[in-house]
């Protein structure tokens, strides 16, 4: 059914907008700013903070723009006196109960509290400082995000996260009056409590009440010891991101002068993550094609689907709310693990290296991989990945060192693992991996070259919470003669908040789908809590989209057709021990 | 906990599971044991299919919804304007020497808790106050001991 | 018009109903639209804090194209000094549930929630008892509705209609956006009417004797009469009904012990009207809060400490929801407490006012949108008082 068209005025300039917008959309609409704090794209309105306020004719209450329908003849002004004196209060009442020692904050620069107070020339204080002394006790408890209460503006964007877009409710609001307050279950530490560590609620903060935990301080610390050997890889949701923070938008030549700049950094070897995601890729299909056999030699053992498990914070996820897809899950290494695995073996042993003086730093989108950096079981006992720090955290390092980037020569990856597929970076983005799995797939089960129109499964890209696919093999290599012109169905998880959703649909064993891809972040990777912020869907599948194109340009498609990672197969993983080092322990 | 564990299972049974039933069975709770445990709301948010962060939530909104033991009595005396016009200091002072306890404490045999609410709509016979779900009006210090003795003797 | 003290009115205690909801019976063979063109003529409003034209509520409610519809009878008294509607259904509550069927029937719904206030569980069996006596009449007269009581875990916020309808749902009693109004979007996204207890007894006395008679009552603005919960300094502390537009020199004649200085009106979030005031002021919906609280004050009464336990009463229930009150509420606790002891000059009670009515017109419910009321009535006519 077509909506109708409403016509209203804003400050006097007439607008004409679709039925059931809000007068925010009105707004932007002709290019009008209105201050928001607790509207956020990506959630429900709430219509809590009152920032938004403006004054509606014939109405003697300021109403918010975020959460009020337009109605036909509507008349709004957003700039009267009764609006700014209302809207500087709100800012000074929020800055009361705030610690405004904005020097000292690791938002200082990029809070959405400090521009307001900016903006609207809030001077000394005029009211009691409201900030409860135990407030200003972060809570530093969790491996990938701190608290801080006392930076808190209640603006409950961490609440809608948490529950509405990852189902995980770690926070909620709790008490009422003056002793209310954004908080956990009975205020316990959240390592205590259930939190996936996905980082999703420090992207949508609009202040520093939840961040994710700096450990750039320890790399810098890393880079300065002269023994160590400090080996870097950053992602393609890093490199494509970055630009947001530093000024600058990605282009063909940003991949290369971001080596430049880590190089500069003091890294004294920057790899290719593609790499090792190929072999992820690589490795993922083939503990895939194994069920698939296992499935069809034993058909009383359901070990289908296969569900991938990138993701420390969906194996977080899963262990508490879907126990029951904990047996199906991959015991893949994810591609970060497999780097540091492979750094302190293969690379170690090619440069005479010894591993115990190397140090391994993963940039990831993600806040979720710092805890994957605390489990272990590699070879000699040494961790995997020593420090995993974010996009947001890796501008930091490169706006502190006065860098600019746009001014340095490009420069390389190291030569020993420095090739990567298209494949590899479409893992970046939801339904990539399951396209980059059905690229080497088809060919090692067909033994046929991949037909062009298989490249981009459209299916599999977008919005969708659920995405899914089916394919099916005309010709199957010997051995495989049970896949001949079965339907494989994949079905791809975009953002946990879609996973308890599709999987309690089928009883246990009855799933229909062969492989499911779950990605805790809406968008994918690209859509990690660390990267940089704002943060919105829409952002994300711009970013995405960059993937994309990425992918389209490579010379190399599939995974499994990088030569490196050929040569690293014959050499080095035919040994199996080496091989096992890729499997979770 | 056991006996919360199957009460809450009951309930359930009863009544469903839909969010409605949230303020019901934690009131239910509350009559049983006199106040909301951490494992009471786990089991909560277990059947109901809640997060325990939303549950505590919706749980420490409400006066009555107690997240902190409380002891078998709890004794509320209204403290807003009618009953402090009557002399309510008062009996909060004689209640709190009575049983040695200041507002928000419970006595040390668990049997009482003395805190103070809001109007408990009893203004024209003011000072109130409610043990459990018990009202007293038109207190006087005598009388509130009376009352209290009484409890004891329980 | 006659003064309070020779007319004697009981519409609401008086028992006229008989035991077998004679008044239900007759009303529900008459057309709704017919009732609710009665009950707009004879110009009830709400008689909680709001006061809403309650034909007006049940027009929209009836309007909305629904399968679904609730009646809900807000019986979370939680106002300062307000008491009536306990002693209503304690005394006539046929003539609450009365009421409630008459609306449901008026806008098609055959559900009736009944939100009792936690401190009045005493009377959930006695009012249960009521009930299924009255669902036994009801199914005589083939009518479909029956009444549940949902009890309240304690909140003043929780009186607002769409707090009360998100505490009913299972949620912290938080107001909601609006629009949409309950009457067309409320309990589970379906219409519904939120009325208080008083209402309902009104509105079945205004069937019982019709709109005409009612009209005789009161000033064209705010017709018929109302319960006053009296307190405080008076020789007469009880409910008291009077007929709307008395003014409040004659209420004090009437209830209060010599000397009073002060009436607050409408309880914690009303008004407080200084004794030069009283000649021209009449209680009634012209300006004055309505929930029907009287609270008198003398001269030995510090005005500070009454604005000082308003301020901490919103402060701690505010719900916390929205930054004006959440805020707004403690620092103006916080403000008249530092001038009070010296620590802030006396100017910044102008900061005071100015937050208030900010608080005004930005709160997201009528909490905050109160604060004001007692706020500027109190400083302003006994600034002295809260300065010093």
């Amino acid at each position: 059914m077509e909506k109708s068209q409403i016509s209203l005025t804003i400050n006097d300039i007439p607008v004409t907008v679709e039925e059931g917008s809000t007068i925010l959309d009105a707004a932007h609409k002709i290019n009008l700013h209105i201050p928001t704090l607790c509207y956020h794209p990506d959630l429900k309105v709430a219509g809590n903070c009152r920032v938004c306020v403006v004054e509606l004719k014939g109405n003697k209450e300021l109403v918010t723009a975020c959460s009020t329908a337009v109605t036909e003849g509507m008349v709004i002004f957003t700039n009267s006196s009764k609006v700014r004196t209302a809207r500087k209060t709100i800012v000074e009442l929020l800055l009361s109960e705030h610690n405004a020692d904005c020097t000292k904050c690791y938002r200082n620069g990029n809070c959405e509290l400090q521009w307001l107070a900016s903006e609207y020339r809030i001077g000394d204080h005029v009211y009691h400082d409201l900030v409860r002394a135990e407030d200003r006790l972060a809570d530093s408890s969790s491996f990938s995000i701190i608290k801080d209460d006392s930076r808190c503006v209640r603006c409950q964007r961490c609440v809608r996260t948490c529950s509405d877009l990852q189902d995980v409710g770690t926070f909620a609001v709790v008490k009422k009056g003056k002793k209310q307050k954004v908080s956990t279950f009975f205020g316990k530490p959240i390592k205590d409590v259930f939190c996936i560590d996905c980082g999703q609620c420090t992207s949508r903060c609009p202040t520093a009440a939840l961040i994710e935990k700096p450990l750039f301080e320890d790399v810098w610390d890393a880079i300065s010891e002269p023994e160590k050997h400090v080996v870097i890889s950053t992602t393609p949701s890093v490199r494509v991101a970055i630009g947001e923070e530093l000024g600058f938008e990605y282009n063909k030549h940003s991949d290369s002068k971001i080596i430049a700049a880590l190089k500069l950094l003091g890294f004294d070897a920057v790899v290719d993550s593609g790499f090792f995601a190929d072999i992820y890729i690589v490795e993922l299909c083939t503990e895939f094609m194994l069920k698939m056999k296992q499935a069809n030699e034993d058909a009383g053992n359901k070990v289908l689907p296969f569900v991938t498990s990138c993701s420390p914070a969906w194996k977080k996820f899963v262990k508490t709310k879907l126990p029951q897809v904990g047996r199906l899950l991959s015991s893949s290494k994810s591609s970060r693990q497999i780097f540091g695995t492979l750094i302190k073996t293969y690379y170690a042993d090619q440069n005479a290296l010894d591993p115990k003086d190397i140090i391994t730093v993963t940039v990831t989108p993600c806040t979720a991989a710092k805890i994957e950096t605390t489990n272990s079981r590699p070879p000699e006992g040494l961790t995997d990945v020593d420090f995993s720090i974010t996009t947001r955290e890796l501008a930091r390092m490169i706006r502190q060192s006065g860098i600019d980037i746009e001014r340095l020569e490009p420069a390389d990856y190291e030569p020993l693992m420095s090739t990567h597929s298209g494949a590899s970076v479409l893992t970046e983005a939801s339904g990539g991996t399951t396209e980059a799995v059905i690229r080497t797939l088809t060919e090692l089960v067909t033994g046929n070259e991949l037909n062009p129109d298989m490249l981009k499964n459209m299916a599999l890209r977008g919005e969708n919470g659920i995405k899914e696919t089916v394919i099916k093999f005309s010709e199957v290599k010997y051995g495989w003669e049970f896949l001949k012109d079965k339907e494989i169905r994949f079905a791809v998880i975009n953002g946990s908040g879609h996973a308890a959703e599709f999987f309690n649909r089928f009883s246990d064993g009855e799933n229909p789908y062969h492989f499911v891809e779950v990605m805790v972040c809406h968008g994918g990777c690209i859509g990690g809590g660390g990267q940089p912020i704002p943060v919105s869907f829409e952002l994300i599948k711009a970013r995405a989209s960059i993937l994309y194109s990425l992918d389209e340009l490579s010379m190399v498609k599939k995974a499994h057709e990088n030569d490196y990672l050929n040569r690293i197969y014959r050499e080095f993983l035919s040994k199996e021990e080496n091989k096992e080092a890729l499997r979770m322990p | 906990m056991p006996e919360i564990k199957s009460l809450i299972q009951e309930y359930a049974v009863l009544h469903g599971t839909a969010r409605n039933n949230l303020l019901p069975l934690l009131q239910e709770i509350v009559r049983q044991e006199n106040y909301l445990s951490e494992d009471s709301l786990l089991e909560v948010a277990k059947t109901l299919n809640l997060s325990p962060a939303d549950v505590y939530g919706t749980a420490s909104f409400y006066n009555y919804l107690e997240t902190v033991p409380r002891g078998k009595y709890v004794i509320r005396l209204c403290r807003n304007i009618s009953c402090m016009m009557q002399s309510q200091a008062e009996i909060l002072s004689t209640v709190s020497s009575l049983l040695k306890i200041k507002v928000g404490e419970t006595t040390s045999d668990k049997n009482f808790t003395l805190l103070q609410v809001n109007c408990l709509g009893w203004c024209y016979k003011a000072p109130a106050m409610m043990i459990n779900n018990e009202v007293f009006t038109e207190l006087t210090p005598q009388k509130v001991i009376q009352i209290i003795k009484e409890y004891k003797e329980k | 018009m006659e003064s309070p003290n020779q007319k004697r009115i009981d519409l609401i205690f008086s028992n006229y109903t008989s035991s077998k909801y004679k008044v239900l019976e007759r009303t529900l063979q008459r057309p709704p639209d017919e009732l609710i063109s009665e009950l707009m003529d004879s110009g009830l409003k709400g008689r909680g804090n709001v006061g809403f034209p309650t034909g007006m509520k049940w027009k929209f409610a009836r309007r909305e194209d629904a399968g679904t519809k609730y009646v809900i009878c807000n019986a979370n008294e939680s106002e300062t000094g307000t008491f009536k509607d306990r002693e209503i259904l304690e005394l006539v509550p046929r003539k609450v549930l009365s009421g409630m069927a008459i609306c449901g029937y008026c806008i098609g719904s055959k559900k009736g929630i009944i939100y009792l206030r936690h401190e009045y569980s005493y009377l959930k069996e006695h009012l249960q008892n009521e009930i299924s006596i009255f669902q036994e009449f009801v199914k005589q007269f083939n009518h479909d509705f029956t009444i549940e009581i949902f009890s309240g875990s304690g909140s003043y916020v929780s009186g607002e209609e769409s707090s009360l309808i998100e505490s009913i749902e299972g949620f912290r009693a938080e107001p909601r956006n609006k629009p949409p109004f309950p009457v067309i979007k409320g309990l589970y996204g379906c219409p519904t009417v939120v009325n208080n207890v008083e209402t309902f007894a009104t509105a079945q006395v205004i069937f019982r004797i019709g709109a005409e008679e009612f009209l005789k009552l009161g000033t064209s603005y705010s017709s018929g009469s109302k319960l006053f919960s009296i307190s405080g300094d008076t020789k007469n502390p009880g409910i008291h009904e009077l007929e709307l537009g008395t003014t409040i020199e004659d209420v004090v004649k009437e209830f209060g012990d010599k000397n009073i200085k002060s009436v607050q009106v409408g309880g914690a979030s009303g008004y407080c009207i200084p004794q030069k005031l009283f000649a021209e002021t009449v209680i009634g919906y012209e300006g004055l809060t309505t929930g029907g609280s009287m609270i008198f004050f003398n001269n030995s009464r510090s005005m500070y400490k009454v604005l000082h336990e308003y301020l901490r009463f919103f402060a701690e229930e505010s719900c916390g929801l929205c930054t004006p009150c959440r805020v707004g509420t403690q620092q103006l606790l916080l403000g008249i407490e530092a001038v009070k002891r010296g620590e802030m000059p006396v100017g910044y009670i102008d900061v005071l006012k100015k937050l208030a009515l900010s608080m005004k017109i930005s709160s997201k419910c009528g909490l905050g949108q109160s604060v004001a009321n007692p706020f500027i009535s109190i400083l302003d006519n006994f600034k002295e008082e809260i300065l010093y």
